[in-house]
């Protein structure tokens, strides 16, 4: 029986475009752009300077921080200076910018050949951390704090749902390099200590499913088919449907026994363990109608998207919109000269006639957005008090802050209504005002502390 | 690429991509779901039903045109949703209503309990049924006066201008069976439509087609009309005219506005709660009210008021059928 989750949508999946397509390795450009903020923690701070010779795997950005997750050069070459650069999470942010040279070469003893079955957890977490490997699927949580969990887990769970329509890396992933795949989730069961590691797939993707089982043979690990559904992939939804659990509301993976990592990042883990690789490329899905040539490219970090299309056969058609990730979560951008980051999963250029839709107009209770929300929620209610400026509202009685941001109430609304926009409205509002307070209070704190 | 440096890119939050779903496409389908027992209507009940059910959709729909031309909003009178409030309120009323007072009512209902509410999605009242009250208040007569028909009882020419309901209410249940020619007489002619009352109620098994179509697209939750239905056909059975458990629950559940508004009505997505359970709770209430009424009440019909009591509380319900939060705990 295929499991799976309350709500939840089924849209046009794009996958066609460029599922057949064998990932395909994309040499360096002539310039790499690598963004010193790449994960959810503090910014890295560079250790490189304008002028400085670079090479591939070298650390370049590290920081202090306990959240945080280094840096590399993701190809040799000379730094041509460090300066904001257009980033696709935010405006702009500091970058390394690389002109890569024709050697690419590794840094020197690099890459090792090692038995982690020798290896003691200790070097193997370090191997994660030095590699500065992240949540590959988007999330970009620093791996390595992830696999350090405070609280006892005791099962493991490979996301390989990969549901949000267009992306194909992670197919291509687990259809070309299973064994890849299965030796890391071995190093991440022995790190973790868990009995029980499931690899979730969408039965979309019956030949990944095989692969996948093929390679698992004579291992512990399961693989589990799951009902093609969005969002399938979401961590959550994930592990009610894998290990029948919960997370509570406000909590994480590991207060229900549980860790969720990317089938890419587990790949790069591999990497990280065995070879002794930093995280220096990743497998982008680059798609969309108005991709000339949609593909699977193994690619540099630092790659900008304009280069990566252009590796595409630029572009068939004029594209409304230039997104960095998939169409339901992922974000527009202004520019094409954003760079790949650790991070993205995928780059679609679509035109109007897919992201096109009608005017927004009033919600009419349908409910349909109800029916959909994964999480339990009432979205149109949130949007409307939202749009009312009634963010207390939203956030004590619709629980606002267990919006996971899918976008499955604002696909299906037939009163286009921009319901995610709305919710993140709130969500900033919100999350300022507890700053305030939070701010207000420390400073209560201190004038009472110095009477 | 400087060619790509200086293209322009379309800014929004997520998601990208939409399905292809709109109101105006839900709003034509509920009104396509109308048209079986609209034209039944016609031909039942004859000229005087085309031409009301006319009437109420043009002064619908141009109520509600003007009203937004008047006030420089955006026009949407040709989305659908004016048009189901004209041909619901002309079809919730006697074929023999003069036209003028449709009309009256097709504009009280997009004016008063629509448009001032804010227009679609913000009317805490079903329009139609809001009309149709309006003119329940102000022309009594007119409202209660229904066709002339034959009397199947005396095998004679008698006539008879009153509904089943009415015959129930003033004669009782033995009369009534009479009037038909006996029980399965009537239960036939209530199935198909060809007995007294207002334009568009009559045909359960036309209403019941439409009704369905509504339910196999998605547009409607079974549960609603099912469960409206079955607490109209057991409180009927449970408090019957002989004592308890006597009542007829077939012909109650085919009688009167019932299988319109509990198909038609009660499934208004903007007047109802958005939650399954909340959704239940209305069809009981809805349901049990109309059984107040017709057996309790001064009127022999309570479909329409049911369910305009049931929509004001329908703020209520939802505020207390909020869908569990994930990870909140309790049962699913």
């Amino acid at each position: 029986m295929f499991k799976s989750f309350w709500g939840g949508i089924h849209p046009q999946d794009g996958k066609a475009l460029a599922k057949d397509k064998p990932i395909e390795e994309m040499a360096p450009p002539a310039e790499l752009v690598v963004p010193l903020s790449q994960h959810i923690g503090a910014p890295c701070t560079p250790c490189v300077k304008a002028g400085d010779l670079v090479k591939r795997g070298q650390l370049i950005g590290t920081s202090p921080a306990f959240m945080h997750a280094d840096i590399h050069a993701p190809a040799s070459g000379k730094v041509v200076r460090i300066e904001e650069r257009p980033h696709s999470g935010r405006v702009s942010c500091p970058a390394v910018v690389i002109a890569c040279d024709a050697e690419d070469v590794w840094v020197d003893g690099l890459p090792l050949s090692r038995d982690w079955k020798a290896m003691t957890d200790e070097e193997i977490l370090s191997a994660i951390q030095s590699a500065g490997i992240v949540g590959m699927g988007g999330a970009t949580f620093p791996a390595h704090i992830k696999l350090k969990p405070s609280k006892p887990v005791d099962i493991l769970i490979l996301n390989g749902a990969e549901c949000e329509p267009y992306l194909t890396a992670d197919y291509r992933l687990m259809l070309e390099e299973p064994a890849h795949i299965v030796e890391g989730v071995q190093i991440l069961a022995k790190v973790l200590g868990v009995k029980r590691s499931v690899i979730g797939i969408e039965d979309n993707k019956p030949e990944a499913i095989a692969a996948l089982e093929k390679a698992c043979a004579g291992t512990a690990i399961e693989v589990m088919a799951l009902k093609t559904k969005y969002p399938q992939g979401a961590e959550k939804m994930l592990i009610k449907v894998i290990a029948g659990r919960e997370v509570p509301m406000g909590g994480l993976p590991m207060d229900v026994g549980a860790v969720v990592q990317n089938v890419g990042t587990v790949a790069a883990i591999d990497d990280a363990v065995v070879r002794g690789l930093p995280l220096t490329e990743r497998i982008t899905t680059v798609s969309g109608d108005a991709i000339a040539e949609p593909k699977n490219l193994r690619v540099r970090i630092g790659t900008k998207f304009s280069d990566a299309i252009a590796f595409c056969g630029g572009l068939r058609e004029e594209p409304d919109k230039l997104i960095a990730g998939g169409p339901m979560m992922g974000m527009a951008q202004t520019t094409a000269e954003v760079p790949i980051m650790k991070g993205s999963s995928g780059i679609l250029a679509l035109t109007r006639k897919i992201t096109e839709h009608g005017p927004e107009m009033n919600c009419i209770r349908c409910g349909r957005c109800v029916k959909a929300c994964p999480m339990g929620l009432v979205p149109s209610m949130l949007s409307i008090l939202s749009e009312r400026q009634d963010f207390a509202a939203c956030r004590d009685e619709y629980g606002l802050m267990n919006c996971v941001e899918c976008g499955c109430c604002t696909y299906v609304c037939p009163a286009k209504r921009n319901i995610v926009q709305y919710i993140k409205n709130a969500k900033g509002f919100v999350r300022a005002e507890m700053a305030k307070a939070k701010a207000k209070a420390e400073a209560q704190q201190k004038e009472g502390g110095a009477k | 690429m400087s060619e790509m440096r200086e293209r322009q890119y379309t800014i929004s939050a997520s998601p990208h991509i939409r399905d292809d779903e709109t109101v105006s496409h839900i709003m034509w389908q509920v009104n396509a779901a109308l048209l079986p027992a609209a034209l039944f209507a016609i031909w039942w009940f004859g000229f005087p039903a085309l031409i009301n059910m006319l009437t109420g959709v043009v002064f619908a729909v141009g109520a509600e045109y003007v009203w937004q031309r008047a006030l420089k909003r955006p026009v949407t009178a040709f989305d659908g949703s004016a048009c189901i409030t004209g041909l619901l309120l002309a079809m919730s009323m006697s074929p023999l209503l003069p036209p003028y007072m449709v009309a009256i009512g097709s504009v009280l209902a997009i004016v008063v309990a629509k448009q001032s509410m804010g227009g679609l999605g913000f009317n805490i009242f079903n329009p139609a049924h809001i009309g149709r009250a309006a003119l329940m208040v102000s022309w009594p007569v007119a409202m209660t006066t229904w066709s002339k028909m034959q009397d199947m009882s005396a095998g004679v020419d008698a006539m008879t201008s009153a509904t089943p309901l009415n015959i129930l209410k003033l004669q009782g249940y033995d009369a009534l069976v009479n009037t038909f020619g006996g029980q399965a007489a009537m239960y036939w002619q209530m199935f198909i439509g060809t007995r007294n009352g207002s334009l568009g109620e009559t045909s359960t098994v036309l209403l019941l087609a439409g009704g369905l179509y509504l339910v196999a697209k998605g547009y409607v939750n079974w549960i609603v009309p099912a469960v409206m239905m079955a607490t109209v056909g057991v409180l009927t059975f449970v408090f019957g005219p002989a004592g308890l458990f006597t009542g007829d629950p077939l012909f109650h559940m085919m009688a009167g506005g019932l299988v319109l508004g509990a198909f038609f009505m009660a499934t208004d997505m903007v007047t109802i709660p958005m939650t399954v359970k909340g959704q239940v709770i209305f069809a009981v209430g809805a349901g049990a009210i109309t059984v107040l009424i017709r057996l309790a009440g001064g009127y022999p019909e309570g479909v329409c008021y049911s369910i305009l009591l049931m929509n004001a509380v329908t703020p209520l319900i939802d505020r207390f059928t909020k869908p569990r939060i994930f990870g909140a705990g309790g049962d699913k």
